[in-house]
């Protein structure tokens, strides 16, 4: 199964990967439209994103999310019904929202944030 | 759940492309689709069965700001469309489906509900049913905020709305089944242009037994896309599928456009989205240490109740049982199944309509099938369970079953069984009366049996279908037993059958059922544990301000089409620790959210004081409504003996040591050397007494008169002081209001006759008499007016004639003699079945207080 690896420890908190995602999805550097976040902490800098766990797909109503052949999460806009209960069940909180988009978004281990991180703090894995 | 499972039902969609094709199209009307914009598309669609004709109403901005939509709207219309002397099964009885503002929202649980009104046949004032499901939601997204429909089909009818292509017709569907699990599949494959396309079809549908009884209630549908099936809700209180069918409507069906999570074009998105996302999250959290809704939904409080002696058993003679773990939550969690998405609208996270799956059917004319049964909820366990000493977990699905598929109201149902289970315990019936059924205790066959009666419309399942009020009258005129006695221990109030709480230990939970406006039922005030068991409302004033808040908030639910459970059946999870008791109930951040939802979807900020005010405006407004069909005043809010304390010796003797106890606290009196009679006339007298005095500090703080009609100032504060509501309330007023009104109000004296002329020729109630002052009374533009405005009075008093007070029509009882005749009659002992008189009077085990 691919997904994102993340080392917290090599984190600088430059964010690019926040930057990078935004843009390639959204077309605009907003980290609220980033489906990885960087967040400080007393001890240094802590990554959220999705793991792949799949715990949100029993919970979609529509059978919107999925697992891909590589075995990552993926929501279909198409039969989404925008209703979020994936974003409130998730057990990580890492699946996202934003007042601008009428669906979630997460990450779909594409791989461009961890290309963009200088501090090689993020890597496409198999688990 | 297994993601991949397929799940194995009987299906009964064969053939449905020549059923459709029998389908004969009556009319047509074409509008333009639309979606709704801040919540709200500012029209409704009216439709006449009788003359086939079809009208759009506009929706002002009045309209919307004194009813708010759901049943608010539906109150008004149905205000408009009946007059006084209008019976259920009058053409101009009006079935009104409102959704309301918020509705079809995805982002917070409990967003698709839509509001049923009509005038009920088993009360004879309006009666209003928040039922879940597809219809509602999808017929706002299809462009009417409310579907009105009046008039009577010739024959058997279908009414299609196609919200995508703009379409709706009447069409006659002459193969299609009446029962509702057959009909909601039927008419939802021939409706939905493929596999994907089936979420976007529901069905309205009633059922077999909703015409022979005065129960029906209303399936509404929805299609499960991980079980591929359709599923039911009901509109269960009040007998609308019984009017349903009375209109010969065999079905309603909507096709509406792809749901997406914007349809409503909400004001603000993402207030709505984050109060969304910290509900599920709450959800998430707190649902398994909290309620298990996700498990079990409602049927998590048997035990509790059982607990606290709360129960229902045996027509609520007694609170608990021993074998109440037979059908308690340990049970549910095995029947219903787990792990799968259960809400009836997208984005319920609380996730209660659980189903029992694969159920195979033991009795009636689906004997064998195996079909999803969607249930039981608490009051299905409680009323077809224990109320009727069964405690049998499978009669208890399939009786749930058939009530649904018949169209019969689960918790009427439950409640009329038990009486006339105790009824068989005491004598008053037995096999020959009956016609051969065994309706002791803990028959579930006998239950079954007697549904199966109703729905083919024989036997004694016709009597049964009447109710408890008119089986008091049947069973005392036969002379089978004591009217008094039969009136003690029939659970019902204003008609209504009531739901499955016990009330006998909190006086403010006796109010919260019958000082109601539609009869009693749990919709408005669920206070037993805040009174009973906390005894946090110790006071008549506690109690009252209690028995004003929570039905006026919780009309709230009703106005904007939302569901009552996810207020308080989940909590954040500080609730109880960061609030003061008594504001803890009112679960103060779950309020908020409402706040942010509204506003959010309306863009019209509204504050938490607001959503009382909202609600009493309708409230107030329906309370006179029951006053202008002939109830509303204080008779009328009366209990039944057994919702106050132990009617029989065996009650009392079950739980002596409470009862003793209550003596010498409430009463200080010594019972030692008193009779069980003595002590019960003791228990009632006080127990009589202490409702009256919390029906006086309710009625003041409602703004009501000593009879419970609402004061003139009471009208004002709330702006439905229109003229067709004060003509209604001034015979009742006080002299000083009356000279009021004759200050405020000009009403001419030659208009007044029309208006009884009008009355007595049956003509539409479209046309208003009584004037009003133009600048300072609240104007409702939309469609026929209500009111039709006057010139400010110029002079005091002086064109003022004194309303004179309506002539009520009897609001008796009304069981006519022929037909009590002929439904006995109907009855007809099957020899084998027979059983002996000696059986039925054998004594009942009781069970003890544990």
């Amino acid at each position: 199964m691919k997904y994102l690896k993340t080392n917290p420890s090599l984190c600088k908190g430059i964010k690019a990967c926040e930057k990078t995602c935004s843009k390639a999805f959204f077309k605009v550097e907003d980290p609220e439209k980033s489906a990885i976040r960087v967040k400080q902490t007393d001890s240094g800098f802590e990554i959220n994103v999705c793991n792949q766990c799949g715990e949100c797909i029993p919970i979609c109503p529509v059978k919107a999310l999925s697992r891909n052949k590589q075995g990552v999460v993926m929501l279909d806009k198409k039969l989404c019904v925008g209703c979020l209960m994936c974003v409130g069940y998730c057990p990580t909180l890492s699946m996202r929202t934003h007042p601008d988009l009428r669906e979630p978004f997460k990450c779909v281990a594409c791989g461009i944030c961890a290309r963009a991180c200088p501090e090689k703090a993020l890597e496409i894995a198999e688990k | 759940m297994d993601e991949n499972k397929v799940f194995e039902y009987t299906r009964y969609t064969e053939g449905i492309e020549t059923m459709k094709a029998a389908h004969k199209v009556l009319a047509e009307y074409a509008f333009t689709p639309s979606l709704p914009q801040k919540g709200y598309n500012n029209r409704s669609l009216h439709i006449d069965l009788g003359t086939l004709k079809f009208t759009e109403k506009k929706i002002g901005e009045d309209m919307k700001k004194t009813f708010t939509g759901g049943r608010g709207f539906g109150l008004k219309y149905l205000w408009d469309a009946i007059k006084p002397t209008t019976r259920w099964n009058d053409p101009e009885n009006d079935i009104i489906i409102s959704p309301g503002p918020i509705c079809g929202i995805t982002q917070y649980p409990g967003a698709g509900k839509s509001l049923v009104v009509a005038l009920s046949p088993i009360t004879n004032i309006p009666i209003d049913s928040n039922v879940g499901a597809y219809f509602g939601p999808l017929l706002k997204f299809s462009g009417f905020d409310a579907l009105e429909i009046q008039g009577k089909a010739k024959a058997d009818v279908i009414v299609v709305i196609d919200g995508v292509k703009g379409k709706v017709t009447i069409e006659t569907a002459p193969q299609e089944s009446l029962d509702s699990h057959v009909a909601a599949e039927q008419f939802t494959h021939q409706y939905a242009t493929d596999e994907a396309d089936l979420r976007n079809v529901s069905v309205v549908s009633a059922g077999a037994a909703a015409a022979h009884s005065l129960i029906g209630c209303l399936n509404f549908s929805y299609y499960d896309v991980r079980r591929k099936v359709t599923r039911l809700k009901q509109a269960g209180r009040g007998g609308i599928g019984t009017v349903f069918r009375d209109k010969k409507i065999k079905a309603l069906v909507v096709h509406g456009p792809q749901v997406k999570g914007d349809m409503n074009h909400p004001a603000d998105l993402g207030r709505i989205q984050r109060a969304g996302v910290k509900l599920h999250k709450e959800m998430h959290d707190f649902d398994d240490k909290m309620c298990t809704m996700r498990k079990v939904g409602t049927t998590n409080i048997v035990s509790v109740m059982d607990a606290y002696d709360l129960l229902p058993v045996m027509n609520f003679q007694y609170g608990s049982h021993p074998d109440t773990k037979n059908i308690d939550k340990t049970m549910w969690v095995q029947q219903f199944t787990q792990g799968i998405p259960d809400g009836c609208w997208y984005g319920c996270s609380m996730a209660c309509a659980h189903g029992v799956d694969e159920f195979a059917l033991r009795t009636g004319p689906y004997k064998g099938h195996k079909v999803i049964v969607d249930g039981p909820e608490y009051e299905t366990a409680a009323g077809c369970g224990s109320n009727c000493g069964i405690f049998d977990p499978l009669w208890v699905i399939e009786c749930n079953f058939y009530c649904d598929t018949y169209g019969i109201d689960t918790i009427s149902f439950g409640t009329i069984t038990g009486f006339i289970m105790e009824c068989w315990q005491r004598g008053i019936l037995n096999a020959e009366r009956t016609g051969g059924l065994d309706m002791s205790w803990g028959k579930g066959e006998s239950q079954l049996e007697l549904m199966h009666q109703m729905a083919r419309g024989e036997g004694f399942g016709l009597i049964a279908g009447q109710g408890v009020q008119r089986m008091k009258k049947i069973f005392s005129d036969q002379g089978w037993g004591d009217y008094a006695f039969l009136n003690d221990i029939g659970l019902e109030g204003k008609g209504l059958e009531q739901s499955e709480y016990m009330s006998k230990e909190s006086l403010a939970q006796q109010g919260g059922y019958y000082l109601t406006n539609k009869g009693p039922q749990h919709d408005e005030a669920w206070v037993i544990f805040m009174d009973m068991v906390n005894n946090q409302i110790p006071t008549f004033e506690d109690k009252a301000e209690a028995l004003y808040y929570f039905p006026m908030f919780r009309t709230w639910f009703g106005l904007n089409g939302l569901c009552k459970l996810p207020w308080n059946d989940i909590e954040p999870g500080d609730n109880r620790t960061k609030n003061a008791p008594m504001d803890a109930a009112k679960v103060p951040e779950h309020v908020q959210n409402y706040v942010d939802l509204f506003s959010g979807v309306t863009g019209r900020e509204i504050t938490k004081e607001e959503i009382i005010k909202m609600s009493e405006r309708v409230y107030q407004f329906q309370r006179v409504f029951d006053l202008r069909m002939g109830k509303g005043t204080r008779k009328y809010d009366q209990p039944p003996y057994r919702a106050m304390g132990p009617v029989t010796k065996e009650e009392y003797e079950s739980r002596q040591e409470r009862y003793d106890k209550q003596l010498m606290d409430w009463m200080q009196i010594d019972p030692a050397g008193k009779s069980t009679e003595e002590k019960m006339a003791l228990h009632r007298k006080y127990r009589e007494d202490r409702y009256q005095k919390l029906v006086d500090a309710v009625y003041r703080r409602r703004g009501w008169t000593s009879n419970g009609i609402p004061t003139l100032e009471t009208l004002k504060r709330n702006g439905i002081d229109f003229p067709e509501v004060v003509a209604t309330v001034l015979p009742h007023l006080s002299e000083s209001e009356v000279r009021e009104v004759r200050a405020a109000y000009t009403v001419d004296k030659k208009e007044i006759k029309n208006k009884i002329s009008k009355t007595k020729d049956k003509k539409p109630a479209s046309k208003k008499t009584v004037k009003q002052d133009k600048k300072n009374k609240p104007k409702i533009k939309d469609k026929k007016p209500a009111v039709k405005k006057a010139k400010p009075t110029p002079k005091k008093g002086k064109t003022i004639k004194k309303i004179p007070a309506k002539k009520k029509p009897a609001k008796k009882v009304i069981v006519k003699k022929k037909t009590v005749q002929k439904l006995v009659k109907k009855i007809k002992p099957k020899a084998k079945r027979t059983v002996k008189k000696a059986a039925a009077k054998k004594p009942v085990k009781k069970p003890k207080k544990k």
